[in-house]
């Protein structure tokens, strides 16, 4: 099977890693450069659970050609500080917005995406930019309220 | 969110200095959930890892003539191709553990299947997907059988055998009952001097947990002759204990990590993946994945049985419910799992959260050709409180009494014998729907507004009536085939001794402290768990109810004695302020 080279920045590092034809970003990042920050839900798109960003634009990893990341920006949930002192983490924490914690990530990157691109969203906005990730736990409610949240007290610009 | 409390319920039994309750609280767990770092089984790397994946029926019932596994064997990045031959112990069942029930369900299957991906060989290879290449060439002559998908089909005479462990296609009860009985008085005369009877069918679907994480486990060699096994299971020691089993190895070689479940809610607990894992690592001699895709963990992974229910309800022209029986029919699938001990939860929950005098039921364990049930979020209440309590809406609406009205009226209140044998206690339904009742301005009676769970209770409600049992069912009278206990027509002849249900026809459906003490024949009385609070500006004439009033005007109350018990009481059955359970 030929395998080819790809060089991207995974939340601000560069990684350069030989990658299968054929082969999903979301394994890439998780078995190739070791990110297991992005779960691994349904591999079919249908979930949400391994939502990244692709220069600020969420995309699913399970459906995304790995070699399509070439030269790019990825980011993931485990570039987010680890002390979780991030306003939309603080808001997560403070809004029970988690049970088992599984579709965490990519939630939190579905999030950054919409308050990068609007602001000041309102509650609809949230649901929508949401509606591709699956909870199966705490119910959508506090995660919607933590979003909202998170966006009440954003600072001049997200990470 | 925030929370109202309704303190001056029951007031004078509880500790207020409520430490956690009412506060906003972070989860122990959530900096990892928020930084992406909690670890999950999957979150640990192994050089090295082999992915296993397994060949599975596509027939509701069939035998397996042969399994052919010498093309897959030779397929690129194949390392090892397992069937129901490799496993050390092929036949087990999951409460086999606490000895109950017969051993009934291989891990790979070699005789036949009983539902539809049902495994019966399985694939290790370099990558998943060279994994999946290789189970498509396994090559199984199957011989289909006739099957059966429906409870009460799979008790009819000559229904296809599901289990060979249980050829009458139901569980069978400590080798005793092929149902889950309970008898409390005498149902059959109870509702022959009922002045309504109420049928009633209710059936929920099986339901499936659909965790977003599917099941999967890792398992790898560790140093000193063990292995370690990561796992998304929800019952650690369970499943270590199964593998033990079913590899005939000594747990103590065996290091279970777990305790980050990516959602579970019951559907991770049937032990599957890990020994399938430990089993692959044990023969390859490396790290070996057993994870279930999306699609098997819908097909494959175990659901919430579906359930069907038969109710009949006596109850007098006052509301009074006087008698009710229940048929119940699990559907476990092609396997036991864990679908016997959901009946017996079940059982001990009837009748629902009232005081009835006569009650019975009879719940069978059926096998059909069904996905395997096993546990989710409360199973084995749900499906028959959702027949109950519609059944109660349903009863209200044919005697044309209110509904919460007939529930406040038939509600458990302290000192009242369920039909286990028990005393209730810390009773509260009445209170949550006068609660309920205001918070949606649903008028209800001022009787009704009235009553009290910790009031009126025990006396002859705390009796056990003289209970008529029989032997349907028992184990040895019983032929392959014989139809279940059905949902008969319940009518019954007038008795030959005249029927007295408890409390009395002609009394009071409620009976305060006015009421005479319970007949001298009566069995000794338990005491009541807690007395009666004083009065309280809420309820400031405590009466005793009068009968039900379709017109709700309601009769004057009756004079009436202070209730004589003890003023205080812990409500509670520890002094950790901690109720019951």
């Amino acid at each position: 099977m030929a395998r080819k080279p790809v060089q991207f920045r995974l939340n601000g590092m560069d990684k350069a890693v030989f990658v299968d034809d054929g082969a999903n970003l979301l394994d890439v990042l998780r078995r190739g450069v070791g990110d297991l920050s992005t779960k691994r839900g349904c591999a079919q798109g249908g979930c949400g659970a391994c939502t990244v960003l692709i220069d600020g634009v969420p995309f699913l990893g399970c459906l995304t050609l790995a070699e399509t990341v070439e030269g790019r920006e990825v980011a993931t949930a485990a570039g987010l500080p680890a002390d979780g002192s991030h306003p939309l983490q603080e808001a997560f924490m403070a809004n029970f917005a988690a049970q088992c914690g599984f579709c965490t990530p990519g939630m939190l990157m579905s999030a950054l995406a919409l308050l990068e691109s609007t602001p000041h969203p309102d509650r609809e906005q949230v649901v929508e930019a949401l509606s591709g990730n699956i909870c199966r736990c705490t119910g959508y409610e506090p995660i919607i309220d933590a979003v909202l949240d998170a966006a009440n007290q954003r600072k001049e610009s997200w990470q | 969110m925030s929370v109202e409390f309704r303190k001056a319920l029951f007031a004078d039994e509880r500790d207020d200095n409520l430490v956690e309750v009412g506060k906003p609280t972070r989860r122990q767990d959530i900096l990892g959930h928020v930084t992406g770092r909690s670890p999950f089984y999957d979150d640990h790397l192994f050089e090295g890892l082999l992915h296993m994946r397994c060949a599975r029926s596509p027939h509701h019932h069939a035998r397996i003539r042969s399994i052919d596994t010498a093309e897959a064997e030779r397929m690129p990045g194949v390392v090892r191709v397992l069937t129901g031959a490799d496993v050390p112990v092929n036949l087990n069942t999951l409460l086999s553990l606490m000895d109950f029930g017969r051993d009934d369900e291989p891990l790979l299957s070699t005789g036949k299947v009983g539902y539809r991906g049902e495994p019966v060989a399985a694939v290790i290879a370099e990558s998943e997907s060279q994994a999946n290449d290789a189970v498509s060439r396994i090559r199984v002559v199957w011989e289909e059988l006739p099957h059966v998908l429906d409870v009460e089909q799979a008790l009819a005479p000559g229904a296809p055998v599901v289990n060979d462990a249980y050829p009458n296609n139901s569980f069978d009860y400590h080798d005793k009952y092929d149902h889950q009985k309970l008898r409390f008085g005498d149902v059959e005369a109870a509702l022959a001097a009922a002045d309504h009877v109420v049928e009633g069918r209710y059936e929920m679907s099986p339901i499936e947990q659909a965790p977003v994480e599917t099941n999967g486990a890792i398992a790898a060699p560790e140093t000193s002759d063990r292995l370690v096994c990561y796992t998304s299971t929800q019952a650690l020691f369970f499943s270590l204990a199964t593998a033990a089993k079913l590899l005939d190895i000594s747990s103590s070689r065996l290091h279970f990590v777990g305790g980050t479940v990516g959602g579970g809610f019951g559907g991770k607990v049937d032990s599957i993946v890990e020994p399938m894992a430990l089993l692959g690592c044990i023969l390859t001699g490396r790290p070996v994945k057993f994870a279930w895709d999306r699609a098997e963990e819908m097909q494959v992974g175990a659901p919430r049985g579906g359930e069907r229910w038969y109710l009949t309800d006596g109850v007098m022209n006052d509301g009074r419910i006087v008698a009710r029986k229940f048929t119940g029919y699990f559907d476990a699938g092609a396997y036991t799992r864990l679908s016997s001990y959901a009946i017996v939860k079940a059982t001990g929950h009837l009748p629902g959260p009232y005081t009835i005098p006569n009650v019975s039921s009879d719940i069978l364990c059926v096998f059909t050709n069904r996905t395997p049930a096993t546990a989710m979020r409360g199973f084995g209440i749900t499906g028959v409180d959702f027949a109950i309590e519609s059944h109660m809406d349903v009863v209200a609406h044919e005697i044309g009494m209110d509904p919460v009205e007939f529930r406040i009226l038939n509600a458990y209140r302290d000192g009242d014998m369920k039909p286990h044998r028990r005393v209730a206690k810390n009773c509260a339904l009445i209170e949550c729907a006068q609660v309920a009742a205001e918070k949606a301005n649903w008028r209800i009676g001022e009787a009704f507004r009235r009553m009290s769970s910790t009031r009126d209770g025990g006396g002859t409600r705390a009796r056990i009536p003289p209970t008529v049992t029989d032997t349907d069912g028992r184990i040895g009278d019983r032929r392959a085939g014989r139809s279940a206990p059905g949902p008969r027509r319940t009518i019954a002849p007038t008795p030959s001794e005249p029927f007295a249900p408890s409390p009395a026809p002609d009394a009071p459906p409620v009976r305060g402290p006015s009421i005479s003490p319970p007949a001298p024949a009566a069995p000794p009385v338990a005491a009541p768990s807690r007395p009666a609070p004083p009065p309280t500006p809420a309820y400031s004439h405590p009466v005793a109810a009068p009968a039900y009033d379709p017109q709700r005007q309601p009769a004057p109350p009756a004079a009436q004695d202070p209730p004589s018990r003890p003023s205080r009481y812990s409500r509670f059955a520890t002094n950790a302020g901690l109720r019951r359970r």
